[in-house]
Parts: structure tokens; sequence; C-alpha cells
């Protein structure tokens, strides 16, 4: 997956789990509690759906680095490889 | 021969508008199956049956406003056998209640498709161009509006003054009214009163960090899921916190159905209710509990966990505010609120150390609690918390 492909799942995933959220609104560096509202049940369904599509178990300990879309998109690259 | 009616999601519901029907005449049903989707000012919620039998006649229609106790469909018990003209007066003296509000017939609430603004043809009520704007601009229709004008001429004024009822609030307006209307009820009639405790939670989320560890997504379990079993397990302890207050004073209940207070991004908030949770464990309240918030948050509850929540709990999530005093749903008698766990110097052992710790406050009714059951129930759960792997 490029860095792009990546970058548009996350989106994706985001999205669903928040679908009043705009994509084309989201900022790279908007946190996603603290600007985006999402709660820890939203941050464990999102943990869960990146599970399910891409295949990578994100550990609780590294839910820091995924907090915004460019943090998650340089994480998930890592992980993917 | 049963009626089955209109059930009430909630002490301040009037009325609802069925939305869907999910059983057909001749269908059998048994209790607690979901029959209808009734949209109501908290959204979409499934109603369950209360009855057993066979679906034998229904008897409203799809888009109609109902209030709380009209009928809705016949059902026939098993190997009863009714006559026609029983059914009728069965259903008739139901009907012949006075409505808790006009329920008229289905109207198109709705904004209408637009239409041409033009003068009005012969035999058309006779209305002024402003009248006819407004009435557009509100999605009325003329035909339902009494003029006060010459001839009996729709002027604006009577589109005005039809506008308040006749337009749909929006459903967030909805939601803000439910809230306003549950919340004066329960602040003029509960006569609240608050204990609060400081409760280190390192320990449960050092237990919790080590649980996790190594499971995937699908099976870990948050801290919200710990406070939720504490308080079903502290409630079992202290029984007058567990229950809803009626006409008749409390009634404990012999079950726990814990309400959870979430929160909705398009605003407001739902509390349903995990059903019989003295029977799950941890893991099971945890799915429990994925499960209700994410039908809370597409809008598909079931009345009964609209209705039959016996004690909250509202936890404020893991970043952010640190207490509230929260404010009880009647008909219960107490709500468990905890703030985000902050990192705080905390003494152990004469030692000085860094601990997480939240802030429980209990909001309790004071008709049928004193503040000694209330302490007993904080200091039941803080004494769970302080083992978790007992939970």
């Amino acid at each position: 997956m490029t860095p792009d492909q990546i970058r548009i799942a996350f989106i994706e995933e985001l999205t669903n789990v928040a679908p009043d959220i705009d994509p084309e609104t989201v900022g790279p560096d908007d946190h996603i509690q603290d600007d985006l509202g999402l709660d820890s049940m939203d941050v464990l369904t999102l943990v869960t759906a990146l599970h399910d599509r891409l295949g990578i178990d994100i550990p609780e300990v590294d839910y820091p680095r995924i907090a915004t879309v460019s943090l998650a998109a340089a994480y998930l690259a890592e992980r993917a490889t | 021969m049963a009626v089955f009616t209109m059930p009430s999601l909630g002490a301040d519901m009037e009325a609802g508008r069925l939305i869907e029907w999910l059983v057909a005449p001749g269908d059998t049903v048994a209790r607690g199956d979901i029959v209808a989707v009734v949209e109501t000012q908290k959204g979409a919620i499934e109603i369950e049956c209360f009855e057993q039998g066979t679906v034998r006649d229904l008897l409203a229609d799809i888009g109609s406003d109902l209030p709380v106790g009209a009928p809705l469909a016949l059902i026939q018990a098993e190997g009863e056998t009714i006559p026609e003209a029983a059914v009728a007066e069965q259903a008739s003296p139901v009907e012949a209640e006075p409505p808790v509000v006009s329920a008229p017939a289905p109207q198109p609430v709705a904004p209408i498709p637009p239409q041409t603004l033009q003068a009005p043809a012969p035999g058309v009520v006779p209305s002024s161009p402003a009248a006819r704007i407004r009435a557009k601009e509100l999605g009325l229709d003329l035909a339902n509006l009494k003029g006060s004008g010459p001839g009996g001429a729709i002027v604006l004024a009577d589109v005005e003054a039809e506008k308040t009822p006749q337009t749909k609030r929006s459903p967030q307006d909805e939601m803000r009214r439910a809230i306003a209307a549950a919340m004066t009820r329960s602040k003029q009639t509960i006569p609240h009163f608050y204990l609060s405790q400081t409760i280190d939670v390192t320990p449960a989320m050092d237990w919790l960090a080590s649980f996790n560890e190594g499971k995937p997504p699908s099976e870990r379990v948050l801290l919200g899921a710990l406070f939720l079993r504490a308080t079903v397990l502290a409630a079992a302890k202290v029984q007058s916190v567990n229950g809803h207050f009626t006409d008749d004073g409390f009634r404990p209940s012999a079950k726990i159905n814990p309400g959870l207070a979430v929160a909705l991004r398009s605003g407001g908030l739902v509390a349903p209710a995990i059903m019989d949770a003295e029977q799950m464990g941890l893991v099971d309240l945890m799915a429990a509990m994925r499960d209700l918030v994410a039908r809370a948050r597409t809008g598909r509850l079931r009345g009964s966990e609209m209705t039959e929540g016996t004690i909250t709990l509202s936890s404020l999530g893991e970043t952010g505010v640190e207490s509230m005093a929260g404010v009880i749903f009647p008909p219960q008698v107490a709500l468990v609120g905890i703030g985000a766990p902050v990192l705080r110097p905390w003494v152990v052992e004469d030692q000085i150390v860094p601990r997480q710790l939240v802030h429980l406050t209990l909001s309790a009714d004071h008709r049928v609690n004193d503040g000694r059951q209330a302490a007993r129930f904080i200091a039941e759960f803080n004494s769970l918390l302080s083992s978790p792997e007992a939970l």
C-alpha cells in the first residue's frame, strides 16, 4: 500500500466511526479525540476497523501514534511493511 | 384478544410516529419480539410486544402520530377464538379513550413538494399572495388553514398562527426538548443529594493494560466497562440505589439494568440500559456496551432499553472534565457520575506517588436514600476497583 492509500483508508474508517465528519475538512494534525471529538469507545471501534481492513493490530500503548492523520499514516506505513 | 398499544418510551413521551411495521396480520409473536419502529424525540426506537399470540389486525397506519396508549394492533392469544363482533367491541373502547394529545389523521407535516405560485383557480381557497408565499416556505397546505380575511380568505396572520404546531422540528430540537422535559421533571420532583469521593484507579488501569495486552482490538475492554461492572456489583449490595420511584413509592429492582449515558455526536444524549447486567461478567458486559453504544449512535435502540434502566452511569470519558454532579433520570433514584482519570500526587503507604485518580459523584434521591446508603455504595465501588481482577 502506498502512503496515500493508507491515509485514505484511515480517513475512511475515521468517518465511518463518526459519519458527521466531512473527510475534506480533516486536517493532517487534527487530534482525533481533542479536535474531532472521538471518545474511547470510538477509538476502539476505529482500531478494530483498521485491524480488519489493514490486518494491522495496533496495541493500546501505540494509540497516541494514531492520534492524528499524519501520525497514523506514518505509523501504519511503518507497521504495514 | 389483547390490544397492543403505543408504549411510553420515557416519562416525558406523549406521542410517537409509527414508521415501520415488522409484523403483518397472521404472524405469530412472542413476548419481547420487536414488532414495530416508532420515531420519538429520542430517535427511532424498536418497540417490543408484551403479548404472545397471533397478530390479528394492525390498527395504525405508517406515518401516523399516535399518543401513548393509542391502539396499534390486535393480538389473539393462542387457542383463543374470537368472533368478529367481539373484535370490534374490544377495539372500540380503547379508541374511545380521550387521547393525551390530539392525533390528527396523517397529514403532510414534512415539507410539501414545491408547487408553482399562482392565483387561485375558482373554487380554490382564497388567500393573499403573502400568505401563499409564507405557506409555501413553511410547507403548509392552505386547504388545511382557516381564513380570517375578507370572505374567509387566508391572510399572512393565519399562516403565521399555524406555523408553530405544524412545522416539524429538527431531530436535534426534538431531542433537546426531550432532555429538557426529563431533566426539568427530575429537578422538580427528585430531592437530589450528592456524595463524592476521589478513587485511585491505578490498580484498575494497570490490570486493564495487562489484560488487553496481546488481545486483538475486538476483545479489548475499556475502563468504562470496569466502571459499569463495579456499578452493577455495588448496586447489588446497596439495593436502595437500584429501582424506580413511582406514585406508589420506591420499588427496588431485583434486576440490575444500568443505563449508560451516551453522548451523540449530533448533539444531545441518550441513556439506554443494558438489561440483566447482573448476570454478565466483564467481557460480556463490554460486548453489551459496544453493541449498545453502536446502536445508540445509529438510532436503533429498543423500547425496553429506554424505559427499564434501574440506575445510570455517566462516565465522561478518558480525557477532559474531572467531575460531574449529574441529574437523575426519572423514575430512577441514582446516577453515578465519573470524571476523566487524571494523574495526580497521592499518598500511598506514607509516600507521595503519582497515581491515576477519578472523581466519583453519586447523585441520589433523598426520598429513598440517606447519606449512609450512598456512602456504602461508594465505598463498595471503591473497594471493587481496588481489586480489579475480581471484577
